[in-house]
């Protein structure tokens, strides 16, 4: 128990990192500030904006609502580390087809949360792609392309013919 | 908007978490999953001088079902919940509930004890609870008890729990054939907090329904049992009963709707519910 600093050891994007923390500290800090992992971004800071959103332990949640403290033994992924790997190469490439993003502020939080969706497999309709999507803000596109580009990229992995 | 500096302790047990917050007078907090009492630590709305985090805590994740008790551990996730189907099955009302409950990330962190416990008046789950009479369990300094839940919610943001207290379980009755659940809210956003919304269930007889609880949430300081609506449900009247709610509530407006809005959304509200009690299978 203490107010200084804790050690912490976890994973981000497949690296073992080894950090001292202050327990105040939230994940998305730590993950901007501490290792310069900039393509998560602190937005609203209570949980609201969804551009914060990151995986932990395989499940999104927002960056800015957990302590880093608390990804002690976590394995945590950001847009950075999924990028590398190709598993959204498609869905990137849909947004880019359809610009499905304009000042891009929001697209990591948005791409790391429709995967989520994506990855059970199926085909979302695309009430269900905006019920998944309804705590991600984007200010510039009006949503319609992100919409499209995650229900082609759902169809194209679905094998679903439009 | 950085929280103020606080101390960090992982509780390794309930007892061990309880006098964690005994030592430290009332100005230590728990963390369950965080996604209130973080956002509020980042607005510095408080700043206590330590958070024990409960999060790994043994023996409290898990929902069960016995002799008619459909049992959620405090540390049961949303996410959990909602995909669960011994919920879905006896406990469809907090499966109608949950998708309603923020936004996906939000749920795949927060707790169904963290939401109780935090008691917002415009959260869905303390108004299931009190619809489905639900019985709280809580473990503090001289040991556990257990607490209705209409004992339980005491006004906005104030419970049973004392700042030595942990909710640990939350119990509701299963459901069987018998067993009718309603749920609806209107939000600016899905997922954002209720302008009003309502939570229901009922027992479906012969004729029409019976034991008809409705329990509004986002129309007063904590959950609000409707019931001159309810007696007029019980009689079968939907006309009687949307009337009734203009005795039943007394709702103050706030930043989002004003309190007549609120009353007519009630009323909209009520209707829509009705519907889902009346059609569900018999």
């Amino acid at each position: 128990m203490s107010i200084e600093s804790c050690p912490i050891v976890l994973t981000v994007n497949g690296e073992t990192v080894i950090e001292n923390v202050e327990p105040r500290t939230t994940l998305v800090d730590f993950l901007r500030d501490s290792l310069g992992l900039t393509g998560t971004r602190t937005g609203c800071e209570h949980g609201v904006c969804g551009t914060c959103t990151v995986r932990v332990d395989g499940t999104i949640v927002r960056g800015c609502l957990m302590l880093a403290v608390q990804c002690d033994g976590a394995r945590v992924e950001t847009i950075e580390g999924v990028s590398d790997t190709g598993e959204i190469a498609d869905l990137q490439e849909n947004f880019r087809l359809r610009n499905a993003l304009q000042c891009g502020f929001c697209t990591p939080g948005i791409l790391l949360t429709a995967q989520e969706l994506l990855s059970r497999g199926g085909m979302p309709d695309r009430e269900a792609i905006r019920l998944h999507l309804s705590g991600n803000y984007c200010r510039c596109t009006g949503y319609q392309a992100i919409i499209d580009a995650v229900e082609t990229t759902a169809r194209q992995r679905t094998g679903t013919n439009s | 908007m950085k929280p103020a500096a606080f101390a960090y302790a992982r509780a390794r047990s309930v007892e061990h978490a309880i006098s964690l917050l005994g030592e430290h007078q009332g100005d230590a907090r728990l963390l369950a999953g965080g996604q209130s009492l973080i956002a509020t630590l980042n607005m510095r709305l408080s700043s206590p001088s330590l958070l024990v985090d409960i999060n790994r805590l043994p023996d409290l994740g898990a929902i069960s079902v016995t002799a008619g008790i459909v049992e959620f551990g405090a540390l049961v996730r949303h996410v959990q919940a909602e995909q669960s189907e011994t919920v879905a099955r006896y406990a469809p009302l907090i499966a109608r509930a949950m998708p309603h409950i923020a936004h996906p990330a939000i749920r795949n962190r927060g707790t169904i004890g963290g939401s109780i416990a935090f008691a917002d008046p415009a959260a869905e789950l303390p108004a299931c609870i009190v619809a489905l009479g639900g019985e709280l369990e809580i473990a503090g300094p001289h040991g556990r008890r257990s607490v209705s839940a209409e004992a339980f919610f005491k006004g906005m943001f104030e419970t049973e729990l004392g700042p030595h207290d942990l909710l640990t379980a939350i119990r509701v009755p299963a459901a069987d054939a018998k067993t009718r659940a309603g749920f609806a809210e209107l939000a600016r956003r899905h997922g954002d907090y209720a302008l009003t919304g309502l939570a229901a269930c009922a027992r479906a007889t012969a004729g029409g329904l019976s034991d008809v609880h409705l329990a509004y949430f986002g129309v007063g300081t904590m959950p609000v049992r409707a019931r001159n609506a309810e007696a007029a449900l019980d009689a079968g009247d939907i006309e009687n009963a949307v009337r009734a709610i203009a005795t039943d509530l007394d709702p103050a407006g706030d930043l989002h709707a004003s309190a007549e809005l609120k009353s007519h959304l009630a009323g909209v509200l009520l209707r829509r519910v009705f519907r889902q009690l009346s059609e569900q299978p018999t």
